[in-house]
């Protein structure tokens, strides 16, 4: 298992954030606008239902048969970026991550990183690393920029700042970036970012970004964005450096064009993102620009560990299109904050034990009412309601010898347990049904009026003054 | 043991006794996407790139040159980043220059001109190496002769694209040029001008790349 510090855990305090979303008018408003425009924008792209099914069944295909042969192909993306002169970099752990990125950094004596849209780097906590080495890291991705300048998170992970409202920004461009009037104007706070930035992209030292999709047999990094930032970092500074989970490896380039499809498609409802942008080496003698070194670095934390199970294998299908957020009803309500993991919404409750262990993440997969309307839109069919049902079961089961993940056990409670006997052996004898009933039903007037949960919305419960074979006794 | 070889270890332990077998994207694309006459993809491509806010004008090898002037004349430009080793980037040059436009070529290393690169070059002038019908993509392939920059600092960037040469899906593209055997340093699929959604999903163009992408869509018939 991998021996990651815990930096928090999202099951800490869960229920308090969920509440504090719901019972703010203003948040929900702008979550449920949100994803109600994604949603509707999703659907106009898939009119051809017979399409939408065909194209999932061969995304799901792509993605588990890459899946199958992930070992070979990590070896042959490796050979293969090393013969286009890309720097290949393991690490098990984000903090492994942190070192060899900051290492790149120190070697080239970096001062400033610009940094397009990766959720990677938000998993490993890059920024705080980087601030704490003396190196200053910067978001460049608008919503991101907007986030990072409020001290926050991304709260989607492909609309970073959907919880903030356009005054929001108005008001925390104007304080905080210097010499700028107070405009809530979509269009003028674009072209403060766009001004702020272009000034970074030229100081540069280090330009960091995600990555889509990795070619095995090309030795290629694509890269999906609307923006331009993603183009700005991967080509301006003199460095770049990409950072991806494992399991985001395709074996041909063939493979690329149903899943950028589906990704966008999926995403924000548009039939390709402005840029795609396929990176097959550093820059070479004659060019005149792009960086003239490229680095990438490959990040395990807790995949190896879902990749081992066959069924939590297919949490590693996911191409991060957001689609489940974007539909999730309790995403839906209380919005990404509440989750406090890198990766909210559904595949934040599927990936994110992985990553931090059951022990900080138990209580996630019962925020769910399974209603399946994730698994309906996955753009690859990854079964979420299973997945969650088999970590319910993982957290709460009683722990033993061998377990398929760390943390098993983790919510697992004796005394629940031992309650649940009793009530199956109640239940299981006529004779001890009888007279639990006949108990409850005299001295019914002994519940309490707080029962937990159930009372902060309902009556408290009582049994009825009269059994069913009382009642049926009486008609006979 | 070194990072790696514990995380292949680890793959190669778990890894399924026997793999799916490879999935079918030809047939797919056979099966669900049409095979369309030139002219249908023309238009198509069309649809799709203004639906995302380009700018399409219809030129021919004849006149092209003469559009390009009254596009740049029409948006007030009077200078222009061009690609001196290209023959559209030789032929702007010798076009403009009679006619008051000032053209800066792209001939040295960005090192040595960044600044101005970056404040002081309002347009841009790139050929496309193709196109993409069903989603009004151009295909760029920079090199040293017309660099990726171009494509991406500029305010404006203007496009040279032969109608001729219009794929109907990013598959066909890829499979009939034999991208999986060379692709360049850096490949780029552009569908419009840059943009962003993320402050309250209100659109915005003009986020970090180009606030305007026109394209000269150069066909036989304009």
């Amino acid at each position: 298992m991998n021996a990651q510090p815990i930096h928090f855990k999202p099951s800490e305090g869960f229920r308090e954030r969920a509440k504090a979303v719901v019972d703010n008018p203003f948040l929900r408003q702008s979550f449920r606008g949100a994803m109600d425009f994604l949603m509707t924008k999703r659907a106009a792209q898939f009119p051809d239902a017979e399409e939408l099914e065909s194209l999932r069944t061969l995304g799901e295909h792509i993605r588990q048969y890459n899946l199958g042969k992930l070992p070979d192909l990590l070896v042959q993306l490796e050979e293969n970026l090393a013969r286009n002169g890309i720097h290949v970099h393991w690490a098990e752990t984000p903090d492994e991550a942190n070192a060899i990125i900051l290492g790149i950094c120190q070697k080239h004596s970096a001062k400033l990183m610009v940094k397009g849209k990766s959720m990677v780097s938000e998993e490993i906590e890059l920024n705080h690393a980087a601030e704490a080495a003396g190196i200053g890291a910067l978001e460049s991705d608008m919503g991101e920029y907007i986030v990072q300048l409020a001290g926050e998170k991304p709260s989607h992970i492909i609309m970073p700042a959907i919880h903030k409202t356009k005054e929001e920004i108005a008001t925390l461009f104007h304080e905080k970036v210097p010499g700028v009037e107070y405009t809530d104007n979509v269009d003028a706070l674009i072209q403060i970012g766009r001004k702020v930035l272009r000034e970074k992209f030229l100081e540069a030292d280090i330009g960091l970004s995600g990555v889509n999709f990795a070619v095995a047999e090309t030795g290629t990094l694509c890269l999906v964005e609307n923006e331009g930032n993603g183009r700005m970092c991967t080509t301006t500074p003199p460095v770049h450096v990409a950072i991806t989970g494992i399991e985001k490896i395709v074996e041909k380039l063939e493979h690329v064009p149903p899943l950028l499809s589906l990704l966008t498609r999926s995403a924000t409802g548009q039939n390709i993102s402005t840029y795609f942008n396929m990176i097959s080496g550093p820059r070479k003698p004659h060019e005149k620009d792009g960086p003239t070194e490229v680095h990438l670095v490959l990040l395990d934390n807790g995949r190896t560990q879902a990749y081992a199970d066959e069924q939590l294998r297919k949490t590693l299908q996911c191409i991060r299109c957001g689609a489940c957020m974007n539909h999730c009803p309790v995403y839906t309500r209380i919005g990404g904050h509440a989750y406090g993991t890198t990766y909210p919404g559904p595949i934040g409750k599927i990936i994110s034990p992985h990553m931090l262990g059951l022990e900080a993440t138990a209580t996630m997969a019962t925020a769910s009412s399974l209603c399946g309307a994730c698994a309906e839109v996955c753009p690859v069919r990854i079964p979420i309601p299973e997945l969650l049902m088999r970590l319910r079961e993982e957290s709460f089961s009683a722990p033993h010898a061998k377990p398929a993940m760390r943390g098993q056990g983790a919510g697992y409670k004796g005394w629940v347990t031992a309650i649940w006997r009793v009530w199956a052996a109640v239940y299981r004898s006529p004779a001890l049904y009888g007279m639990a009933t006949w108990l409850g039903s005299r001295f019914r007037g002994l519940m309490p009026a707080n029962q937990g949960p159930w009372t902060t919305v309902r009556t408290p419960l009582k049994p009825a003054p009269k059994r069913l074979r009382d009642l049926l006794r009486e008609r006979a | 043991m070194s990072a790696r070889d514990r995380i292949l270890a680890k793959l190669r332990s778990a890894m399924p006794a026997e793999n799916l077998a490879a999935p079918d994207v030809a047939g797919w694309y056979a099966g669900h996407r049409a095979v369309e006459s030139s002219a249908d993809k023309a238009a198509r491509f069309r649809n799709c790139i203004e639906l995302a806010h380009a700018e399409v004008h219809a030129v021919s090898a004849a006149n092209w040159l003469k559009t390009l002037w009254e596009v740049l004349t029409a948006k007030g430009l009077t200078q222009l980043l061009v690609a001196p080793g290209t023959d559209h980037g030789r032929s702007a040059i010798g076009h403009l220059s009679l006619t008051g436009i000032a053209c800066r070529p792209y001939d040295q290393a960005i090192e040595t001109w960044k600044e101005e690169m970056f404040h002081r070059v309002p347009a841009s002038f790139t050929g496309a190496r193709a196109a993409i019908a069903e989603t009004g993509t151009l295909i760029l392939w920079p090199d040293e002769h017309e660099p990726r920059l171009m494509s991406l600092v500029p305010p404006v960037h203007i496009v040279l694209l032969d109608a001729g040469k219009i794929y109907n899906t990013f598959y066909e593209a890829m499979q009939q040029e034999g991208w999986k055997d060379g692709l360049p340093t850096n490949a780029l699929l552009i569908s419009g001008p840059s943009k962003t959604a993320d402050i309250q999903v209100t659109l915005a163009y003009g986020a970090h790349g180009p606030k305007e992408l026109v394209v000269l869509l150069m066909g036989e018939d304009a």
